[in-house]
């Protein structure tokens, strides 16, 4: 970032200097605060709406509020417990945990497979999870449904949602957790199978440990995917006390339409968890959309 | 072998199965219960693309239908999504605020499709007293407020570029990272010799960002065919059926319209869209990489 500025002679900058090149750079500045500007106004204007009196969003746009102070939690308290919208947060937390621990655990063991165990067809059969990484759900929506609804309604629970999120998990996370475990040290690995180490004391004890950057940017990544997931949950998860708020969001427009206070706060609501992930882990949340990229 | 084992029969199981049965079903009418019922042959996609106004519809100007939608998402969402998340990426290093730049415009890829509608169905609101866009164009500029949802020519716009504000957080952050890794020594040595801003970026930067502008481009891409979310929750393909794209029609014929062996034939188009970006991967893994 500073090998522009530092390839220059370091000295000391006189006054008129700085103000030349501060005028002479006020394009730049003015571009790209002024896009950073723009690209903040949705969000803020969503946050400020959820925070304002009905009466008050019908009169007058949202950036009043910026100089009319007139702030009230009434919104949330509405769309939380009026609207079942708490209940729907709940069942969002309910399908993403397991739907985010499943695929990692399979895709673990079965990335150290295709790394550090060798079998028959090991590398075809990894260049088909490649090609599987892109499939379109499409694809599966109606057999899978069609298979849950035959085997003990299975989309009338979350093990329908489950099992979905995690088949369509699998392939990324087995590619990018093979793709770090083959770089671990080999030295290390066959030293422990020399002192009897069996495999799955290796993947415990050696590969999952000093694994944990490419582990937590995949289950980034896939809590991420599922929380923000409208399509699967629309079609596998029939029961409506059981679905995500991403489902009850829309129904949510459709019956208050032009409601902007229980609409605002409940997308709010359904922001809130992703925003703190991002805030407090920004690193790994970056490097698990970075990984994730070969998915989309 | 046991360590693959169970991933193996998830996939097979949840993924390959499903994926043959749908492209059989779509060479059938299918019933309510998603079986093969009454065989068609090919008659689904002969409807499908040359029957069908709502999925391509050839016969007016500027054509219809949720096929071309896509190609207007794909030709649009990909090129400005680009265009702004490179110029992001080229002048963010120039500023010391760029890391507070960059988490401004990176802040919409953690939310929902579904959260991403609300924020833009407010900003998109006729009433120029609650949407931000009209109250512009209306209270600044003086137009008539514009019904930006509500008027078909160009309500596919609207949609694109609330989903180009959602994604060009990433295509930044990628390019910005790659930007980072060319040597500074090159981009010295070309200042030295008297070359421009202007010939640099193009003749030095652009060629060394070729590899990861093509990953976000195939990143988009896939995203681009995919679209579905967040028109329905903003338009539900309307008004009318002016905003369908294809992954639409596919959730539309086969939810609500009980047509499931039509609505696999749509999924079967998106798959053989899709296939392309395949090869191209498994290709790609096996050439550069390892496989050890």
């Amino acid at each position: 970032m500073a090998t522009v500025e530092s390839a220059v002679p370091i000295r000391a900058q006189t006054r008129s200097e700085r103000l030349v090149r501060l005028v002479s750079r006020g394009p730049l500045h003015i571009a790209l605060i002024g896009i950073a500007l723009i690209w903040l106004v949705p969000t803020v204007g969503l946050a400020l709406t959820s925070f304002r009196k009905p009466p008050a969003i019908a009169s007058s746009g949202w950036w009043h509020s910026l100089t009319q102070w007139d702030w009230t939690l009434h919104n949330y308290d509405s769309v939380i417990t009026a609207t079942g919208m708490g209940h729907a947060w709940v069942n969002s937390v309910i399908i993403t945990v397991p739907a985010t621990l499943l695929p990692l655990t399979l895709g673990a063991l079965a990335a150290f497979g295709f790394a550090w165990v060798p079998f028959p067809f090991r590398d075809t059969l990894f260049l088909l999870i490649v090609a599987l990484m892109i499939v379109p759900i499409q694809t599966s929506l109606v057999p899978l449904l069609k298979f849950f609804a035959n085997n003990g309604h299975l989309n009338n629970h979350y093990y329908g949602i489950w099992l979905a999120h995690t088949a369509f998990g699998l392939p990324l996370a087995v590619f990018l957790l093979r793709n770090f475990f083959v770089t671990l040290p080999k030295d290390l690995i066959e030293a422990a199978r020399i002192d009897g180490a069996s495999n799955l004391a290796i993947f415990r004890r050696i590969v999952v440990p000093l694994s944990v950057p490419a582990l937590a940017s995949f289950a980034i990544f896939q809590f991420l995917w599922v929380w923000n997931d409208l399509l699967m949950a629309l079609i596998f998860v029939s029961d409506p006390s059981k679905q995500p708020m991403t489902v009850r969001i829309p129904y949510l427009l459709s019956t208050y339409g032009q409601e902007y206070n229980l609409l605002a706060a409940a997308a709010f609501l359904l922001m809130a968890l992703p925003l703190a992930v991002f805030f407090a882990l920004q690193r790994y949340f970056v490097q698990g959309l970075l990984a994730g990229s070969v998915k989309s | 072998m046991l360590f693959v084992l169970p991933a193996l029969v998830v996939l097979a199981i949840f993924l390959i199965y499903p994926a043959y049965y749908t492209t059989r079903l779509a060479f059938y009418e299918g019933d309510f219960h998603f079986g093969f019922f009454h065989y068609l042959g090919v008659d689904n996609f002969k409807q499908l693309l040359t029957n069908d106004p709502d999925f391509l519809d050839l016969s007016k100007f500027p054509p219809g239908g949720a096929l071309v939608n896509n190609l207007r998402w794909v030709i649009f969402y990909i090129s400005i999504s680009l265009i702004i998340g490179l110029g992001l990426a080229v002048l963010a290093v120039r500023v010391r605020y760029e890391r507070a730049v960059k988490t401004a415009i990176f802040v919409p890829m953690a939310i929902s499709a579904t959260a991403v509608g609300i924020i833009w169905l407010l900003v998109y609101n006729t009433d120029s007293n609650i949407g931000v866009l009209n109250a512009v164009w209306h209270g600044a500029l003086g137009q008539h407020s514009v019904s930006w949802l509500g008027n078909p020519g160009i309500v596919n716009y609207a949609l694109i570029f609330a989903y180009i504000w959602a994604s060009v957080g990433f295509v930044m952050v990628v390019l910005s990272a790659a930007i980072k890794g060319i040597p500074a020594e090159i981009m010295e040595a070309a200042r030295v010799d008297g070359a421009g801003e202007w010939n640099i970026f193009r003749r030095i930067m652009l060629p060394m960002l070729s590899l990861p502008l093509s990953v976000v481009t195939i990143w988009l891409f896939i995203n681009v065919i995919k679209v579905f979310d967040i028109i329905y929750v903003m338009t539900g393909g309307g008004p009318g059926t002016s905003s369908r794209v294809i992954a639409f029609t596919m959730y539309e014929e086969t939810f609500h319209n009980g047509r499931p062996g039509y609505g696999a034939a749509v999924a079967v188009i998106m798959l053989v869209l899709i296939a392309p970006v395949m090869v191209l991967n498994v290709r790609r893994f096996r050439t550069e990489k390892v496989v050890a």
